[in-house]
């Protein structure tokens, strides 16, 4: 056996020593397997990064309420009673006697983006009091929280980044108001970050509506908290509310997009996959075909058909690993933290985020292209094994 | 296996083999006989399409007949599978081949101790005996060599050096001299010729020049797949 394994491993060798007559090919076999690597880790960096942005905005112990039949909070109402009854339910951590319970108000308005120039979608969250308790993440790094009562916005820093004209001390108007921004904040990278913050009060004011709002985020007291607290909600018959965990919100709202930035992916990739791999074949058809009579010697010397094989079928795996390592190295340091912002269909509006280039990703990129050199090699290397010895040694 | 100079070492009985084209059937040897005794440096003849080198690669395992038996040393080859027949070419059979068939990856020491790595030899023990081997043939100094930096003649003796180096049963040759000049030729010619007188090899030499055949102890003529008992006019 390690006989077996010592002719491989000469067989391989020799057919290695061999690539340098042949680069032009090997050299595009390699840089189309490092495309698709390109491809696979960017556009899958993409769901990556929003899913977990996504992700990261909910906490297991916070949960939200919505009405019955909305899909996101766009579509929800809840009236002022209707958000002192969820404050006043089981579950609710409380403060000094003040129930966790933030009443929100959730608007879309249009801020030029800075790169395009032209409107995007931004979120405008009206938030009562308790909001900053509910969201402990949420930390202030430029200026001051906004006041109550006041014309007075925060923004987060996605928001900030994507969005023209939001920096602290700068004013926007919306409607027919004017509104100071005064404040920049982070949310651990949370979709909160993303959008603008102000009095919810003001915010009913300045776009009329009344004493009504779209969501309550509430804190429970603790994560087992959540089921008390949702079957109080559901059994009141004074209220028509849905409650979902934070967590399970964000991973429902994300759950389409990265979905389908995923299926694109590995979509593009496949066809570049299948390009790369008619790449291989060919490379390894004319490694083959050149190296006819040098095969075909080896075998007459008393070489088996097995080492053949596998000299063939490591080339063609090493010369596309070498490929789409390089590519998924390029790609990481092309795409990995590179920021964007998308329209999140659930709320329509922008949600900033960065790619996400894992490790997972770069050990899967490797994998399909090992895969893709494995299926390019394997015709080759049967055809050589298949080689009549004896006219084969005649070849010139 | 005894030295005895009148054992039969290769016998070829009743051996035919057809090649199909299409529909067609080509009979390439027909009812063939042949026995070479050791120590014998035949010399086989014929014109193109004989079925010189069919017989060759018959007896050298490269090929299986397609009725008929071959024996090398009393052993039946015919019979083997390609795994089978792969480890008994390493063990019997030196190969020289018209276009000497070197890898040009590797330089002449390299290119002899290939067999060997079908061997448990170590890399010393390799290394020995091709540098041994290439003494024989006259290529000593010519070692690290690659094949491209040797004329026709100096890669013959790098094959030939290759051929015996594992001091196979028996010695094939397939025209090796057909793409020398003539005074290349004759040297390859010598160096078999001292090969089977001074060290007993046995050889077979597929040619079909008069000059090199001269040089072998028999020669069997071929047409049309059959021997022929003495020379064409």
């Amino acid at each position: 056996m390690s006989n077996w394994f010592s002719q491989a491993a000469s067989v391989t060798a020799f057919s290695l020593r061999t690539i340098g007559q042949r680069r032009g090919s090997v050299l595009t076999t390699a840089v189309g397997v490092a495309g698709v690597a390109v491809v696979f880790v960017g556009v899958l960096s993409i769901a990556a990064g929003f899913r977990g942005t996504m992700q990261s905005s909910g906490a297991p112990d916070v949960a939200i309420v919505l009405r019955t039949s909305a899909n996101g909070e766009l579509s929800s109402v809840l009236s002022r009673e209707e958000t002192q009854l969820i404050a006043e339910a089981p579950g609710v951590a409380r403060a000094g006697g003040v129930a966790q319970s933030s009443a929100e108000l959730f608007v879309i308005i249009n801020l030029p983006d800075k790169k395009t120039g032209s409107d995007a979608n931004v979120p405008l969250r009206g938030v009562g009091p308790a909001a900053f308790l509910v969201r402990d993440r949420l930390q202030i790094v430029a200026g001051r929280r906004f006041e109550p009562g006041r014309n007075e916005i925060m923004v987060g820093a996605g928001a900030a980044r994507t969005s023209a004209g939001l920096e602290v001390g700068r004013k926007i108007k919306l409607g027919n108001n004017e509104w100071d921004v005064v404040g920049i904040f982070t949310a651990a990278g949370g979709s909160a970050e993303s959008e603008l913050w102000t009095d919810a009060a003001v915010l009913q004011t300045s776009y009329q509506r009344g004493s009504s709002f779209q969501s309550a985020t509430v804190r429970l007291a603790s994560p087992e908290s959540y089921q008390a607290f949702r079957d109080a909600l559901t059994a009141n018959p004074q209220l028509k509310v849905q409650v979902q965990r934070q967590s399970e919100f964000y991973e429902s709202q994300s759950g389409a997009l990265s979905g389908f930035i995923e299926i694109a992916g590995f979509f593009i990739a496949a066809m570049m996959a299948l390009g790369a791999l008619f790449g291989a074949l060919n490379t390894m058809y004319t490694a083959v075909a050149t190296r006819v009579r040098e095969i075909a010697t080896l075998r007459a010397l008393g070489f088996g058909a097995g080492p053949v094989i596998v000299s063939v079928l490591t080339e063609s795996m090493l010369v596309a690993i070498v490929g789409g390592t390089l590519g998924a190295g390029a790609a990481y340091v092309a795409f990995d933290g590179f920021t964007a912002s998308t329209l999140n269909w659930q709320s329509f509006s922008q949600v900033a985020f960065a790619f996400r280039v894992t490790p997972a990703l770069l050990v899967q990129a490797i994998a399909l292209s090992a895969f893709i050199g494995f299926l390019g090699g394997l015709f080759p290397a049967l055809r050589a094994a298949k080689i009549p010895i004896a006219a084969a040694l005649r070849e010139t | 296996m005894s030295n005895d100079n009148n054992e039969v070492l290769v016998d070829v009985q009743g051996v035919d083999r057809v090649f199909r084209r299409g529909s067609e059937e080509i009979h390439v040897l027909q009812k063939l006989d042949l026995q070479v005794r050791r120590g014998e440096f035949l010399a086989l003849m014929g014109p193109s399409g004989s079925g010189k080198s069919t017989l060759l690669n018959l007896i050298g395992g490269l090929d299986r007949p397609s009725s008929g038996t071959v024996a090398i040393g009393g052993e039946r080859i015919d019979g083997l599978n390609d795994r089978q027949l792969a480890a008994w070419r390493a063990r019997h059979v030196g190969l020289v081949f018209q276009f000497y068939n070197l890898l040009p990856v590797l330089n002449a020491q390299r290119n002899v101790e290939l067999p060997l790595l079908l061997t448990s030899l170590s890399a010393a023990q390799r290394r020995d005996h091709a540098v041994a081997a290439l003494e024989i043939v006259g290529l000593k100094d010519r070692n690290s060599s690659f094949p491209t930096q040797l004329s026709g003649g100096e890669q013959q003796r790098v094959g030939i050096a290759r051929a015996i180096v594992t001091d196979p049963t028996i010695l094939l040759c397939d025209e090796p001299t057909g793409d020398l000049d003539q005074k290349s030729g004759d040297e390859i010619l010598s160096l078999l010729q001292a090969l089977n007188r001074e060290q007993g090899k046995t050889i077979i030499m597929v040619t079909h020049d008069p000059h090199a055949s001269a040089r072998a102890s028999r020669t069997v003529y071929l047409n049309k797949g059959r021997l022929l008992a003495e020379k064409p006019e």
